[in-house]
């Protein structure tokens, strides 16, 4: 039993009687367990490849029934005839305004905090109670956020239904992800940055602007993005603060009150006269928001790369 | 010895945590002069490089107790700023770790943290830094590419400019050319060699050759303790203990 060599190291315990050095076994062993290997690989290939496979299917229902739907009219006009016919352009519009506004204002806090947890915080109480803070802040329904929105943004504060107060509450949805994000690009920019920066005479700070900052400043955009591109997707924490059923206008100021495709999609298909009758714009209002929304990605992919590009 | 003390340690101990790196080291550095420290790893040779610039100040939970005085100043006197400490205490780390930005950029870093805005002043001294890192003639036409781009040799050198643009007083190096192929390596030692005309160098290797090769003094650290120190030809061929000569013939480490 001296011997034991790579190959019927599977079969040991299996067959603790046998002798190890049989070949027959040691064949059957090792044909064995190329088999459990296969097995293995085909079950996590294939559990990868449904994902893959949900994208495809979603995309395809999408475009197979609305694409029809979708001209220049749709694009460029305002909903018309009780929302029957016509286009979606304020919903677009306001979409657009949401997620940029959300950008603007949750990024900027995100960052800040991200920054103050990972390279300020000493560790201990405090810093155990934010972090539990904002990992239940990742699970809060988002339709309460929608309700905090309605309470603190839209009542107390003053906002009314506006950008402001949808862009504020989809941009505290998108925190915890902003935060997540940028924690992690700052975690893997290299200790030795810090180091060769804080031994030349540098301060913390100048530190971290100059040398931490840009160079985690790739992940950080991509995983803020990501975040908000999921949160303009969502319709329960606007209902309540940014968008209503129906306005032909364009905003014109951040205060104004817009549509949004999330929530016309689920106007046309729960409370309009004639839903039926309007499904094909249901799956183009979801066709554009899709598109919407997969193009943030792909901005935020390509400036990723530049970024990078730019510091190889 | 004529030539006067840069910096002096007087019983100097380090914790981390509950765990004693270093006991009582008393060790004083020359003036214009290169001092190896060498030992086994984890002697407590790097844990005393990072004391000396308080670059252990960045690892939580650790206690220093004694003094470390650079001339007449106090190391880890409370009212010491250890930004300007650091501007004259300058850094070479193990694996040449220059940031992602431009070799020019690079160099310039120092004197544009410590608010040099005068941009003739930065160029010149960006030159001259890498002129003295001998490695002027490879990328001065490359000065606004990526550092990343450059060799493992040549990022190290860049590392040395970038520490020498600020005009330190005192050096410190911590194992330079470890990450590095001999070629590089004799470089780099060249280099150590020239730059002593100008400053205090304080190096950690592990390479006895090298400590041969490039240091005045020698200190031989052994688990946290001082064991023995004096100039590098004695250590080298008549150390007075018999865990020195072991060490040093190889017999252990």
């Amino acid at each position: 039993m001296a011997v034991i060599s790579g190959n019927n190291l599977g079969t040991r315990t299996a067959h603790k009687q046998a002798d190890i050095r049989d070949p027959a076994q040691s064949v059957s062993g090792s044909h064995r367990r190329k088999i459990f290997q296969t097995l293995a690989f085909i079950l996590f290939r294939a559990a990868a490849i449904i994902n893959g496979i949900a994208l495809f299917i979603i995309v395809y229902f999408m475009v197979a029934k609305g694409w029809r739907a979708i001209t220049w009219t749709f694009l460029t006009q305002p909903p018309m005839d009780s929302m029957t016919k016509g286009g979606i352009l304020p919903c677009i519009v306001g979409t657009l305004c949401l997620s940029i506004g959300a950008i603007i204002t949750a990024m900027p806090v995100g960052i800040a905090s991200a920054v103050y947890l990972n390279e300020y915080a000493r560790p201990g109480l405090t810093l155990r109670f934010i972090r539990l803070g904002i990992n239940n802040l990742a699970g809060v329904p988002s339709v309460v956020f929608g309700l905090f929105g309605l309470a603190f943004f839209v009542v107390i504060l003053k906002m009314g239904v506006s950008i402001t107060a949808g862009a504020l509450t989809l941009g505290a949805m998108s925190l915890p992800v902003i935060i997540g994000a940028t924690e992690e690009a700052l975690k893997a920019v290299p200790d030795t940055y810090r180091e060769a920066s804080l031994g030349l005479g540098a301060t913390k700070w100048q530190t971290i602007r100059k040398v931490v900052l840009p160079s985690a400043m790739p992940g950080i955009l991509t995983g803020a993005i990501l975040g908000i591109s999921r949160a303009a997707g969502e319709t329960a924490p606007i209902m309540f603060t940014g968008a209503v059923f129906f306005t032909p206008i364009l905003p014109t100021s951040i205060f104004d009150e817009v549509m949004a495709l999330p929530y016309h999609i689920y106007v046309l298909a729960t409370a309009g006269t004639q839903i039926e009758a309007t499904r094909h714009l249901q799956y183009g209002t979801s066709l554009v928001l899709i598109a919407l929304v997969l193009g943030m990605n792909l901005i935020a992919i390509i400036y990723r790369s530049r970024l990078r590009r730019r510091m190889q | 010895m004529d030539k006067s003390f840069k910096i002096t340690s007087k019983n100097l101990n380090f914790f981390y945590g509950n765990f004693q790196a270093l006991h009582d080291i008393s060790l004083d550095f020359y003036e214009r002069q290169v001092t190896a420290l060498i030992g086994p790893s984890g002697c407590g040779k790097s844990t005393f490089l990072r004391c000396l610039n308080r670059m252990n100040d960045l690892i939580p939970r650790t206690r220093v107790e004694g003094e470390i005085m650079i001339e007449d100043q106090d190391v880890y006197a409370s009212s010491l700023d250890v930004v300007m400490l650091r501007r004259r205490v300058g850094m070479v780390f193990q694996k040449p770790n220059p940031f992602p930005k431009s070799i020019y950029d690079n160099v310039a870093y120092g004197l544009i943290v410590n608010g040099i805005k005068d941009k003739a002043y930065v160029a010149q001294r960006v030159e001259e830094s890498i002129k003295q890192a001998a490695l002027w003639d490879e990328v001065k036409d490359r000065l606004h590419k990526s550092a990343l781009g450059l060799s493992g040799g040549q990022q190290q050198r860049l590392c040395i400019a970038r520490a020498l643009a600020i005009k330190p007083e005192v050096v410190l190096m911590d194992e330079p050319a470890s990450a590095l192929d001999p070629l590089a390596t004799q470089k780099i030692e060249e280099l150590i060699h020239n730059l002593k005309e100008l400053y205090t160098i304080i190096i950690v290797t592990h390479n006895m050759q090298q400590a041969a090769r490039v240091s005045d003094i020698t200190a031989f650290f052994y688990i946290g303790k001082l064991i023995e120190t004096g100039d590098t030809d004695t250590i080298f061929t008549r150390p007075k203990l018999k865990q020195t000569e072991d060490y040093i013939t190889g017999r252990f480490g």
